[in-house]
């Protein structure tokens, strides 16, 4: 298939729009042909990923774009950073590194974009509608938009999305069309506990199942109540992006596109079933896990950024089981939340149970955590996935009350009714 | 010695020994770029190093991060020869392109046909040319 430009695509890659919108258009161009695109399509709001540090690479490349002039056309918000700007004392690495890290980020604000700092724009003002043309990156942030949204992104990466916000376009492929939005494999619940399926603590595991059998393919879930939360489906959906190219996935009688079975398969039948029962849950929660319960070090939490809502759970829950003094206990979320815990007093009282909130960042993409080394309790999917080899931890899963109680004791607590 | 044709995402040659992966690997939070290693401790290739191999993996996985983390390799001189995947992933590709923009050198990324794909093992030596043809010399080790 061959690639047809628009007039104002061609001016792009000519250069009328100056060097940085140039070099944007010739990435955008080739990764059209790479994806065989018939054509490019507009979009209408970005987020991005590459604020991020990961080497000095990207920042080379985010000067270079500044440099040439680069501005974003359509409203833009940035994902987390290496930095939590407010609180730079919180960077534990070298000077050097916190230095091309905030750079990184200033270099993204220097093109238009909004310095919201957050893997979860969902959940702040700019929510996509359904059905409109976006360009995000994150993997959480995009499966969150297709999936619990009905807005239609690729997994757009580091690079290609701030091509992407600087021409407001992107290859007219994948997710952005209607008809490559069809589930492909079913994964059917069965005879799951009514007490888990309203349990926050499901939904991690459930993600984290679905993406290691999906790998890029979009799941269908049956069996999921209608009455599942935003947060839940937040958390079902990073973890199957973690685990797997999750970027899509429907939940019958829950998201938008699959009011019905019908619907999520756009009227066909799924390549393939699996039946979920309990015992693979338990199984899936296990290897969350990289070591047995035991002592703990560390309990994060927020990831994705923790919401309001979230944060309402676990106030009584830390009144009443403060962390023990010698163990790390850091909550990730972003600056209009941690505004909101100020304002109401809860800030003060986490602090003054020894928590800390951070924001701008989070725990597994920079070094913020104070302990050496050690086991990192989450309730969260990602953070056990991702946590062992970006920062070296152990990891242990549990939910909220169980990281709760076992960072007041120092050590692993287990609610047994959870999985029974 | 084996010859096929693959799909080329992003252009170039090389040649280098096949490094399998049995599972996908998320390069971010799977590759640390300044020691070529992988250091997903969950992934049954944990501990290797990709520098200068030809990587066979099935897919990529996870973190729309993975770009950058291909684009720091290739500035460290700790990335793999080339990349050979059994599906399409634009995230791989698009750090390869940038790589290319920005220091005019990248792996080559070239997506195989399922019954190609499974005749590469571990060690065999791969040289890949800029039309996408795959020449496998079998590893007698």
């Amino acid at each position: 298939m061959t690639l047809q430009l628009s007039p104002k695509d061609e001016a792009m890659l000519a250069g009328e729009f100056g060097e940085a919108t140039r070099m944007a258009m010739r990435i955008l161009t080739t990764m059209a042909e790479i994806y065989g695109a018939a054509h490019l399509l507009d979009i209408e709001l970005a987020h991005i990923d590459g604020c991020l540090y990961h080497g000095y690479s990207g920042l080379e490349f985010a000067e270079k774009l500044v440099a040439g002039g680069a501005q974003v056309v359509v409203p833009t918000t940035l994902n987390v950073g290496a930095m939590d700007l407010l609180h730079p004392e919180n960077f534990q690495g070298t000077a050097q590194v916190g230095e091309w890290a905030t750079r990184t980020m200033k270099a993204y604000e220097a093109m238009g974009c909004q310095p919201i700092y957050t893997c979860t724009p969902y959940q702040m003002t700019q929510r996509p509608t359904f059905g409109q043309q976006i360009a995000w990156a994150e993997s959480n942030a995009i499966v969150f938009a297709n999936s619990a949204l009905g807005a239609r992104t690729n997994r757009y990466g580091d690079f290609i999305d701030i091509c992407a916000a600087i021409t407001g376009r992107v290859p007219a492929v994948g997710l952005h069309l209607e008809e490559n939005r069809r589930g492909q494999i079913l994964f059917r619940l069965q005879n799951i506990p009514d007490h888990l399926l309203t349990d926050d603590v499901l939904f991690p595991v459930l993600g984290y199942l679905i993406g290691a059998h999906s790998r890029s393919r979009i799941p269908v879930i049956e069996g999921l109540r209608p009455d599942t939360t935003e947060d839940q489906l937040k958390a079902l959906g990073a973890a199957a992006a973690s685990s797997g190219a999750v970027a899509l996935f429907h939940a019958i009688g829950v998201t938008p596109e699959a009011e019905t079975f019908a619907d999520a398969f756009h009227g066909g039948q799924p390549e393939d079933i699996i039946t979920v029962t309990l015992d693979d849950l338990r199984a899936a929660r296990d290897r969350l896990a990289t070591v047995p319960d035991g002592a703990v070090q560390v309990v994060a939490l927020g990831s994705p950024h923790f919401s309001p809502q979230e944060f309402a759970q676990l106030m009584p829950l830390i009144a009443q089981y403060p962390p023990h003094p010698d163990v790390e206990f850091v909550v990730c979320t972003n600056r209009v939340v941690y505004a909101g815990l100020e304002k109401r007093g809860w800030l003060e009282q986490l602090q003054n149970a020894g928590v800390r909130v951070i924001v701008d960042t989070c725990v597994v993409v920079t070094p913020i955590v104070h302990s050496n080394k050690g086991t990192l309790m989450t309730n969260s999917g990602k953070f056990a996935h991702y946590a062992p080899g970006n920062i070296g931890f152990q990891t242990i899963f549990g939910s909220l009350m169980e990281c709760v109680r076992s960072a007041a004791l120092g050590h692993v607590w287990r609610d047994n009714s959870l999985w029974a | 010695m084996r010859k096929f044709k693959g799909h080329v995402l992003v252009t170039g040659t090389a040649k280098g020994a096949a490094l399998v992966l049995p599972e996908p690997l998320s390069l971010w939070g799977g590759l640390n770029p300044k020691s070529g290693e992988i250091i997903d401790r969950r992934h049954p290739c944990s501990g290797q190093i990709v520098t200068g191999r030809v990587l066979v993996l099935p897919a990529g996985r996870g973190s729309s991060s993975a770009s950058s983390i291909l684009l720091e390799a290739v500035r460290m001189k700790t990335a793999p020869a080339a990349i050979l995947l059994a599906e399409p992933d634009g995230i791989l590709a698009l750090g390869a392109v940038v790589a290319s923009e920005l220091y005019d050198n990248a792996p080559p990324v070239v997506v195989l046909k399922a019954q190609d794909y499974a005749q590469i093992n571990d060690h065999d030596i791969v040289q890949i040319d800029s039309d996408g043809t795959i020449s496998v010399t079998i590893s007698t080790n």
